[in-house]
């Protein structure tokens, strides 16, 4: 699947100014693209009605990239929401299996077609099952973070929602519970400007979400969301801390939902051409790309080849996927309770 | 052994079972002090660490269980008044029942919620509710009722051992009205299992909680006219005995089906379909569901209280119509 042209090996030392290494820097590169070309792939097969539903995160493969990678894969806990394919890549699903998960196959490793795309959760990589309401899954990241507290164990957990969640009583309980023991929990909120339609204003009277962190004495920061290298540089510390015992963090990722909601929603009804116009300079991917570019950091092939190898996985998932058996009409049954 | 009460039972368990399994840990409101019904008395001090009040918030008390469960430890969440169990009913209906399901076994929920339900203790609308109706509807979440305080505490030692939610009904009228020589008594061990807790010919009385006593109490006052009633205490509601229910309706030909809950969508109505769909044939009357009326909630003043719960009169009466139809 990987692109034969032998390339230089990348360095593993700290490059300064990003405070990551190349290796770091290539990782970033090609878990934002794959997100960004699976995602539009899976929007393609919608239109051509292979697929019933896609919910994507396009505009946010900055802030999920680069808050995975600050986390200890396989280690920690991610309790993600429905737009986290970004961390999903990072966190081991490959481009097949994100296939497998959007055409609900029978071998998809998130829900094995029981749940609709983008439900993400996988025991063995520590991703934790969520379900479409929103907002629950940061209170089960505060009893992950419980029982590694209670277990002696220094894990830490990272919990995602949009900013329109955390007007949910869940996102109060748990910043609440998770403050009062200070548990090793990371609360990353995307904020994507959007709830579906409605503008962050409709959703709360404050101007940040992070601004919140004050009335449970916890620690927050607020960061460019479409700049993968400072959410990485933002949520390491904060992870870092809160391995130490430092207890909760907030942290605030400013982003962009450069899609409409889902592939069932039609944005220009409540969206501008001309505002997608402005927020699209600031695609994540072309900010990155220019900068570690502009900075010499690869040259423009190296780049290009992480564009083919990336379109090659894609192209080979999708044929791959599409092949793959779907669940047995019986296959509704079972698991209901599990068995010791 | 001594006589135990229920509330006993269900202390010596907890007990017990955390000083076998360093696992298991207590979540609740005021369940450092011991709780309002002293559940959890002595075990603060026995287990420091392992009883943990929680903020005043259900949705908390559950949500961070389920992720302590996800996590591998063994929580039992405590809900004071299981009327307040409704905060959480998404962490349960929404995300609990569904962990197994939804990743085919991948991962699962080893809770317990325990909560005092039921009325008779001049608790009004909001200390008295009976909540299985709402719980037993949610395939993935086990529902448990007992009645006497062996079966509390075998039962309560197997939801611990269980690997999935189980919501622990107490009966909180019978916490200290009802005791047992717990070393003497039968002691159901599986959930899922029925009891015959007497044995009839003329009819057959389903019950549990509060109401199993009540029957028992109906059916001895029955004897004494002649009727002999089967009390079968349902003990698990989810996922239930159907063979045990079915066997002693064909038997008996009568069934007589007590609840303190509310009529309309009550759990009842599952018995009494379950029995109509299967036993049709053996029956010799009409299913009887005897329940509260169809009222929003039970009402404070005792006449009122009186009125609303069913009562081992009231069985009696209905035992008595139904032996003679």
């Amino acid at each position: 699947m990987t692109a034969a042209r032998p390339r230089r090996p990348r360095s593993r030392e700290t490059l300064p100014d990003y405070l990551l290494s190349e290796q770091q820097l290539e990782d970033m590169y090609y878990y934002m693209l794959l997100s960004r070309r699976l995602s539009e792939r899976m929007m393609a097969l919608q239109r051509q009605g292979r697929a019933a539903f896609v919910i994507a995160g396009a505009g946010q493969e900055a802030a999920q990239v680069g808050a995975a990678m600050a986390l200890k894969k396989g280690t920690d806990y991610l309790a993600p929401y429905y737009r986290d394919l970004g961390m999903n890549l990072v966190y081991g699903m490959d481009a097949r299996e994100a296939m497998l998960n959007l055409l609900g196959k029978r071998d998809d490793p998130n829900s094995f077609g029981r749940q609709m795309p983008s439900h993400w959760g996988n025991a063995a990589r520590r991703v934790v099952t969520q379900s479409s309401v929103v907002a629950t899954q940061l209170l089960h990241a505060a009893g992950i973070g419980l029982a590694a507290k209670l277990s002696n164990d220094p894990i830490v957990v990272l919990t995602c929602c949009g900013e329109g969640s955390t007007s949910r009583g869940d996102f109060h309980e748990a910043l609440n519970f998770a403050s009062i023991h200070r548990l090793p929990v990371i609360f990353y909120i995307q904020n994507n400007g959007f709830a579906i339609t409605e503008r962050t204003e409709k959703e709360m009277a404050v101007e940040n979400v992070a601004d919140r962190a004050r009335a449970y004495n916890m620690q927050s920061a607020v960061v460019d969301g479409m700049d993968c290298v400072a959410v990485y540089q933002t949520v390491r510390p904060a992870v870092d801390q809160a391995r130490r015992g430092g207890g909760p963090f907030l942290i605030e990722a400013k982003c962009y939902r450069l899609w409409p909601h889902s592939s069932d929603d039609d944005d220009t009804r409540y969206r501008p051409r001309k505002e997608l116009e402005e927020w699209a300079k600031k695609d994540p991917l072309v900010l990155f790309r220019a900068r570690v570019e502009t900075d010499g950091i690869f040259p423009r092939e190296d780049l290009d080849e992480i564009e083919a190898r990336v379109e090659e996985e894609v192209r080979d998932a999708v044929q791959w996927a599409l092949m793959q058996p779907d669940p047995a009409p019986e296959d509704a049954l079972g698991y209901v309770y599990k068995e010791l | 052994m001594a006589e135990m009460t229920v509330i006993e039972a269900i202390r010596t368990t907890l007990d017990e079972e955390m000083g076998r399994d360093s696992r298991i840990f207590i979540l609740g409101e005021d369940v450092e002090a011991g709780g309002v019904f002293r559940a959890t008395e002595g075990l603060v001090a026995k287990y420091p660490g392992r009883v943990i009040d929680s903020p005043l918030a259900e949705s908390s008390i559950i949500g961070v269980a389920i992720g302590a469960a996800h996590y591998g430890l063994r929580p039992v969440a405590e809900i004071q008044f299981a009327d307040f169990i409704h905060a959480a009913f998404d962490h349960l209906c929404s995300e609990a029942s569904r962990w197994s399901y939804r990743t085919r076994g991948d991962a699962c929920l080893p809770m317990v919620v325990r909560t005092p339900w039921g009325g008779g203790v001049h608790g009004g609308q909001h200390h008295s509710q009976s909540i299985e109706a709402y719980y037993t509807h949610l395939p993935g979440i086990k529902v448990v009722a007992p009645s006497f305080p062996a079966d509390y505490r075998s039962l309560l030692k197997a939801a611990l051992a269980d690997l999935n939610p189980v919501l622990f009904l107490e009966h909180k009228r019978t916490y200290r009205l009802i005791r047992q020589d717990v070393a003497n008594a039968p002691a159901e061990t599986v959930i899922g299992r029925a009891r015959i807790a007497r044995k009839g010919t003329d009819l057959t009385i389903y019950a549990y909680g509060l109401m199993l006593h009540e029957s028992l109490a109906a059916a001895a006052a029955l004897a004494s006219e002649g009727i002999e009633a089967t009390v079968v205490d349902l003990l698990t509601l989810q996922p239930l005995d159907v063979e045990t229910i079915l066997e002693s309706a064909r038997a008996t030909g009568k069934a007589l089906i007590v609840h303190e809950d509310t009529l309309t969508g009550g759990f009842g109505g599952e018995l009494a379909a379950l029995i109509a769909e299967h036993a049709f044939e053996h029956l010799d009357a009409p299913i009887r569901r005897l329940c509260a009326p169809d009222i929003p909630a039970m009402p404070y003043h005792p006449n009122m209280e009186h009125f609303f719960m069913p009562d081992r009169e009231k069985i009696a009466a209905a035992a008595r119509d139904l032996a003679a139809y």
